[in-house]
């Protein structure tokens, strides 16, 4: 239980998506406009992360690794899939999206409508395929473990574009120089920003 | 033979070349790529290697999907561009694995997000699947060349005043140090790369006023 908690928290601050990684910046970047869309996409990468990353866990465990295959017959143990990873991981998240996008317009219009474009757009979400990559350096020991890590980075993205959409509905009117505004002045403050998140470097847990 | 070339080569054909080098950039105008151009721009080795595969990724996938534009079934066409993208990207990544192991290493995960790396996906949904194969080999280089321009761009700056070298040689004389000069270790983390690109932003806005966003 305590591992699960310290893996939730370092997916969170200290491994963050955005701030650490820096992947999903082009999503982050383009649709942190306002604070509702931002709100919206946030959740629906929450949702596909959770989802993609223990199913990816499950594939690179039982498919793909060296030796993986052996729970079908032993005479598979010099099998190595692994350069196969790719086409998988990606096959994998852009079925998802597609299931979920069908799902959420089955089950709930409104929100389908409010997500739009931004469902789709998730597929080519890096977040989204780092988060099932990192899981190949990293020594989860089950599949709750690699859920929690994806639930976990997911929050942490949703806060990230939270707090961005939130800094960027502020400065709307702020007297910015005119060739900074827009996209030069965000990406200042995302500079800034990660920074102010490299503090959470230093703690282990 | 000379009429020819001139055709391939006429002025709308050079704008596509041309353009993303500066009035409609990949990364500091469209938004595309950014996450890759941050997290490898500490040196400009692995810029430059990324830069290489990116062109070839991007050309390469930008004729393929528009040699098959008029075969895909528009509902299953990211499944589709993404099997494409996968496959060149799985090449790069094991030609690098078999010829420049180091650099592979430091790229890690990054080659393989060249497959989620927007600015493909988002040059082949804009442009490859509705025009022809030339074209659209053109506008994939041309903006694999915007997108490396920026790359070496900040990997020179981060790497000349982070570590004081270019390509992994000291190019700063020793004087200079002993004058009291020190290289300034924050340029070597990755935050610095996002200031440098929005500094380069306004630089490139303030010369090039059309591209001023209006709020």
């Amino acid at each position: 239980m305590e591992d699960l908690l310290n893996i939730f928290v370092k997916s969170i601050f200290i491994e963050n998506m955005v701030f650490a990684y820096f992947l999903g910046m082009c999503s982050f970047l383009a649709v942190s406009k306002t604070v509702k869309t931002a709100v919206g996409l946030g959740y629906a990468v929450i949702f596909v992360l959770t989802i993609t990353v223990p199913i990816n866990y499950l594939l690179n465990e039982y498919l793909l690794q060296p030796g993986a295959l052996t729970w079908i017959s032993p005479e598979y143990q010099e099998v190595d899939l692994v350069f196969l990873t790719f086409i998988m991981f990606i096959a994998v998240i852009a079925s998802m999206v597609q299931l979920v996008e069908m799902i959420i317009e089955k089950f709930s219009p409104r929100l389908y409508n409010d997500l739009g474009i931004f469902l789709p757009l998730i597929a080519v979400n890096c977040a989204i395929l780092g988060g099932s990559l990192f899981i190949q350096t990293k020594d989860f020991i089950n599949v709750f473990e690699a859920s929690v890590y994806g639930f976990g980075s997911g929050i942490g993205w949703f806060l990230a574009i939270l707090a961005i959409g939130s800094i960027r509905e502020k400065i709307r009117y702020s007297n910015i120089p005119e060739p900074l505004k827009g996209l030069g002045i965000t990406f200042i403050i995302c500079g800034l920003m990660a920074f102010g998140f490299m503090s959470f470097m230093g703690i282990k847990i | 033979m000379s009429k020819d070339k001139e055709k391939l080569f006429s002025k709308k054909n050079r704008t596509l070349l041309t353009d993303p080098l500066d009035d409609s950039n990949p990364i500091t105008v469209q938004v595309l790529g950014v996450c890759s151009a941050l997290a490898i721009t500490v040196k400009l080795e692995p810029a430059v290697v990324m830069t290489l595969s990116v062109i070839f990724v991007m050309g390469s996938s930008n004729m393929i999907i528009s040699i098959l534009r008029n075969i895909i079934p528009n509902r299953i066409r990211i499944i589709v561009q993404l099997v494409v993208i996968a496959f060149l990207v799985a090449l790069v990544d094991q030609f690098l694995k078999a010829y420049a192991y180091d650099v592979s290493k430091q790229l890690s995960i990054f080659i393989g997000l060249i497959i989620t790396n927007c600015i493909v996906m988002g040059r082949l949904e804009a442009f490859a699947l509705g025009n022809g194969v030339w074209k659209s080999f053109l506008d994939g280089v041309g903006n694999a060349l915007g997108y490396g321009w920026i790359l070496i761009v900040v990997a020179f700056i981060r790497e000349l005043f982070g570590s004081g070298e270019l390509f992994g040689i000291p190019v700063i004389p020793e004087f200079i140090y002993e004058l009291g000069y020190r290289d300034n270790g924050l340029m070597l983390l990755s935050p610095m790369a996002l200031i440098v690109v929005g500094v380069y932003i306004w630089i490139q806005r303030y010369f090039n006023r059309k591209l001023i966003e209006k709020d």
